[in-house]
């Protein structure tokens, strides 16, 4: 598949959250207002791109040379674990206003289904390295479209009469449910008219 | 003792009141017996790593508990993965990528953290055995509901003659596809977690 291809099927078609439900807590979560959901987004979009290229050359460069595939659940999410607190000690010694930004969020990302996802996926569709980058960052975009525009449409709830048995965390999925619904106009029919 | 058990089939009911392990929970209620499949394998990592992390609880370091906890968790998952590809190969194809993605679930982390890492072996095990069953209780819940309405059918084990598919007369003809696809999942859970609100606020005016 080409690159944008991977790109329009992990953006829309596939959207982590809307049709795969990967990453559907820190979605509900922290989609409170814009600000935390940007900052989430960023942070999820970075460790996935990183998460995708390393643990795809971990598991060809590594695993499979030794014949230790069945090892694959354990090495990556060992991998993720610890990318996400280097990507926090760099991110903190480099830049101490991103880290300010996206701090609180990196401790969050290692349980975030998405990232040992993306890894997952991208092994079992066979993807070379560019392309599980590539992957992984769409997914993270992905992610990061769907949680932006979640929390836009809580603000404005915020502001409406919702029923009290509906107040939070009900009224959000159900929000989510009609995201997803209308997030369907995106299928494989879209990405065969649109590259042929 | 009995607490320990009871307290995840309704009170702390994993999926409906302290809403962990969502993503495997909607991904994977299609059907019924994906549901079982699931839950089933959730019991089994559960209370392989309660145990573990009790029994371990006085010599994991304080500072690395996290990652040792994940790595038990791993462990017991890759179990769960290899004999399900090896005994119910079409279940693991249907469940796909989430029977490893039993291992950010954070229920199972959730509950290593909270109580295995400081209670007694006997707490663990009834911990363990409560919340697992309440996660399939509501998984099961979800999967019913989106099943019956939106396919007409209930899917469970094929058995000799029985193709392990139940038929409903009127609703197979007419199904509400929406509850199948994946919309029909978050509008489910929705509905389910305001229908779960009303009830405990009906009983707290009551008391």
């Amino acid at each position: 598949m080409t690159y944008i291809g991977i790109i329009i099927t992990f953006v829309f078609i596939n959207n982590f959250i809307l049709t795969q439900f990967l990453g559907l807590c820190p979605f509900i979560g922290v989609s409170r207002n814009t600000e935390s959901a940007v900052g989430m987004g960023f942070a999820v979009i970075f460790v996935m791109s990183m998460a995708s290229i390393t643990t795809w050359a971990i598991y060809n460069l590594i695993l499979v040379p030794l014949g230790l595939e069945f090892l694959q659940t354990i090495t990556f999410i060992l991998i993720i674990a610890t990318l996400v607190q280097f990507v926090e000690m760099v991110i903190q010694k480099v830049s101490p206003a991103l880290y300010k930004a996206l701090g609180i969020y990196l401790p969050l990302i290692t349980t975030n289904c998405a990232v040992l996802g993306i890894a997952l996926i991208a092994v079992r569709s066979e993807y070379n390295a560019p392309e599980s980058f590539v992957a992984g960052f769409a997914a993270g975009v992905g992610f990061l479209l769907a949680i932006l525009v979640m929390s836009t449409l809580r603000e404005k709830l915020d502001k409406e009469w919702v029923p009290k048995c509906f107040r939070g965390v009900p009224i959000a999925f159900v929000t989510a449910g009609l995201m997803a619904l209308a997030f369907m106009a995106f299928d494989k029919a879209l990405l065969k008219n649109l590259l042929g | 003792m009995f607490n320990e058990f009871s307290k995840g089939l309704f009170k702390e009911n994993p999926i409906f009141i302290v809403l962990l392990g969502l993503c495997p929970a909607l991904a994977v209620s299609t059907q019924v017996i994906n549901a079982l499949g699931m839950g089933a394998g959730v019991i089994f990592v559960l209370l392989g790593s309660n145990i573990f992390v009790s029994l371990l609880k006085g010599f994991i370091p304080e500072k690395i508990r996290i990652p040792s906890y994940i790595v038990i968790i791993a462990s017991f998952v890759t179990i769960v993965d290899l004999v399900m590809k090896a005994y119910a190969p079409s279940l693991s194809r249907n469940l796909g990528v989430f029977v490893q993605l039993i291992v950010v679930n954070c229920v199972i982390l959730g509950r290593a953290e909270a109580f295995a890492s400081k209670k007694t072996l006997p707490e663990s095990i009834l911990d363990a055995l409560g919340m697992g069953l309440g996660f399939t209780l509501g998984l099961l819940l979800i999967s019913l509901i989106r099943e019956v309405f939106g396919a007409g059918t209930i899917t469970l084990f094929a058995m000799g003659s029985f193709d392990g598919v139940v038929r409903i007369p009127w609703l197979s003809a007419n199904p509400a596809r929406v509850l199948g696809l994946a919309s029909g999942a978050l509008l489910v859970m929705g509905f389910l977690k305001a229908l779960f609100n009303w009830l405990e606020d009906r009983k707290e005016r009551a008391a």
